[in-house]
């Protein structure tokens, strides 16, 4: 792991109108670290997402990111062309819903080579290429490439959109609930997949769940969310294992054990 | 040389949904272990061994107290370190041998095995080549290695698990009954694993109900009652 962070948040808060989505969040993240934030549905976790991800304006604070000539920008105070560059090749955006990340009514091949247009990519036989590799690695058959995503079931939606995501090489993953309304089955294909690739490639990656085995599996560190705060930070066996706020016990304690 | 130094360590559990009562476990914890020597440490169950144990990995939270750790030429505090610290300290000083393996699906034995060193950067098929010889020497059939290890009996996956363990070289490890589950013949394997990983430096720490095996691995022996909290009258 390197020695300087990615990303620096620092007393980041949301408010919609007098309403409290998030307050007060302050995190550093590393090279290859994988921060799982945890909460139940209302807790400010996706509220947070968004705000990192710059999809929401914060109402104080500030999220400065190392951008890949090393300096340092405020996500905030970026101009437009700069946080497009983020946002479509420097970043992805893993949504639990695969309609929300994938343009259902173009072919597959589409879906993983428009993100490589956007960084200019203009050769139609090396984009298809590109995009028949990275099908393979999210163990897509090659003669889907021509599908729409109308078509794949929803493991294969999730798996397509990992790869429309992964294709530009970001080096920052926000991922929203990845794995949610999943069969079991299918998810712990998902959990193997995501997991092998955060390793291979590096990533560091901020992933909200409300499932602590989710976090216990692919995370190094987590944060707890209640009421829009982060009440309990700190490594994710440590924080699963020896919980310490009486809702972080709650939490632990409520999984169902098979 | 003292590879790991703990110092005055003390936990408590607050259990906040059961009306916040306290439970504590341990208070002034204090021991070394030399590079090369393994100590175990003794008392009944409930005594505080795992905790402990877990204390020292940092899967436990401290309430004061020091662990130290040596890496880099320094003595390094891992109960107070940043979660950061913890995880570079588990990747190349301190390593852990849990008892139950916890599976991750559809990742074959083999792979579960030569992952640790995958990650240290070794080479993926001499990471399995080496994988597969620590499942032979603890007599884990190869027609299991291609198989996740989740449907493996109780024995088998304790197997995989201490492969797992022992293929890294951590100056300090840690033993959580390894051998709880094994039969006789497998048992003399682990035996002679902590032995050699004793001549080759390493200080272990390590929980052992089985009285002949302790006997035969461990140089010293901690009683935990000895650690008992002494309730105020």
């Amino acid at each position: 792991m390197s020695d300087e962070p990615l990303l620096r948040v620092s007393n980041l808060t949301k408010y919609y109108g007098s309403r409290l989505g998030c307050a007060d969040v302050n995190f550093e993240l590393y090279p290859g670290e994988v921060l799982a934030i945890v909460g139940e549905s209302g807790s400010g976790k996706t509220t947070l997402l968004n705000t990192l991800s710059a999809n929401l304006e914060p109402t104080s604070g500030e999220a400065l990111y190392r951008m890949r000539d090393e300096s340092w920008r405020n996500i905030y105070e970026l101009s437009e062309a700069e946080r497009r560059f983020l946002t479509r090749t420097d970043w992805g955006f893993v949504h639990q819903n695969p309609a929300d990340g994938l343009r259902m009514t173009v072919s597959a091949g589409a879906n993983v080579g428009e993100r490589l247009m956007a960084v200019g990519d203009r050769h139609y036989g090396k984009i298809r290429d590109t995009a028949l590799d990275w099908l393979g690695r999210v163990e897509i058959a090659a003669d889907r490439i021509d599908d729409q995503p109308r078509s794949f079931s929803g493991g294969m939606r999730q798996r397509l959109q990992i790869a429309r995501n992964l294709v530009t090489g970001p080096r920052l993953v926000f991922m929203d609930e990845p794995t949610g309304g999943l069969d079991v089955s299918v998810q712990a294909r998902l959990l193997d997949l995501l997991r092998q690739l955060v390793g291979e490639l590096g990533l560091s990656a901020i992933v909200v769940t409300h499932d602590l085995a989710v976090a216990r599996l692919l995370s190094h560190r987590m944060m707890v969310m209640k009421d829009g705060h982060v009440i309990e930070a700190g490594l994710t066996d440590r924080v699963l294992d020896d919980p310490r706020e009486p809702y972080t016990q709650l939490l632990v304690s409520s999984i169902l054990q098979v | 040389m003292t590879a790991l130094s703990v110092r005055n360590l003390a936990k408590t559990f607050t259990m906040h949904l059961r009306g916040g009562i306290s439970l504590p476990v341990v208070e002034n914890v204090t021991f070394d272990i030399n590079a090369g020597e393994c100590v175990v440490l003794g008392g009944p169950s409930g005594a505080g061994k795992s905790s402990i144990l877990k204390m020292v990995y940092g899967n436990y939270g401290v309430d004061s107290g020091e662990v130290l750790i040596a890496h880099d030429g320094d003595m390094v505090d891992l109960a107070s370190a940043d979660p950061r610290t913890v995880l570079t300290l588990r990747r190349d000083a301190i390593g852990y041998v849990s008892q139950f393996l916890r599976t991750v699906p559809r990742v074959s034995a083999l792979d579960v095995v030569a992952e640790p060193l995958v990650v240290r950067g070794t080479d993926k098929e001499e990471a399995q080549r080496r994988a597969g010889e620590m499942l032979s020497r603890l007599n884990l059939p190869e027609r299991l290695w291609s198989l996740p290890p989740a449907t493996f009996s109780g024995g088998e996956q304790q197997r995989v698990n201490i492969a797992r363990g022992f293929i890294t070289h951590h100056p300090v490890l840690l033993l959580d009954e390894p051998t709880a589950s094994l039969d006789a013949a497998n048992r003399a394997v682990v035996v002679g694993m902590i032995a050699q990983k004793k001549r080759e430096g390493v200080a272990m720490l390590g929980i052992f109900h089985d009285e002949e095996v302790r006997a035969e691995v461990a140089d010293r022996i901690v009683d935990v009652t000895g650690f008992a909290v002494r309730q105020a009258a």
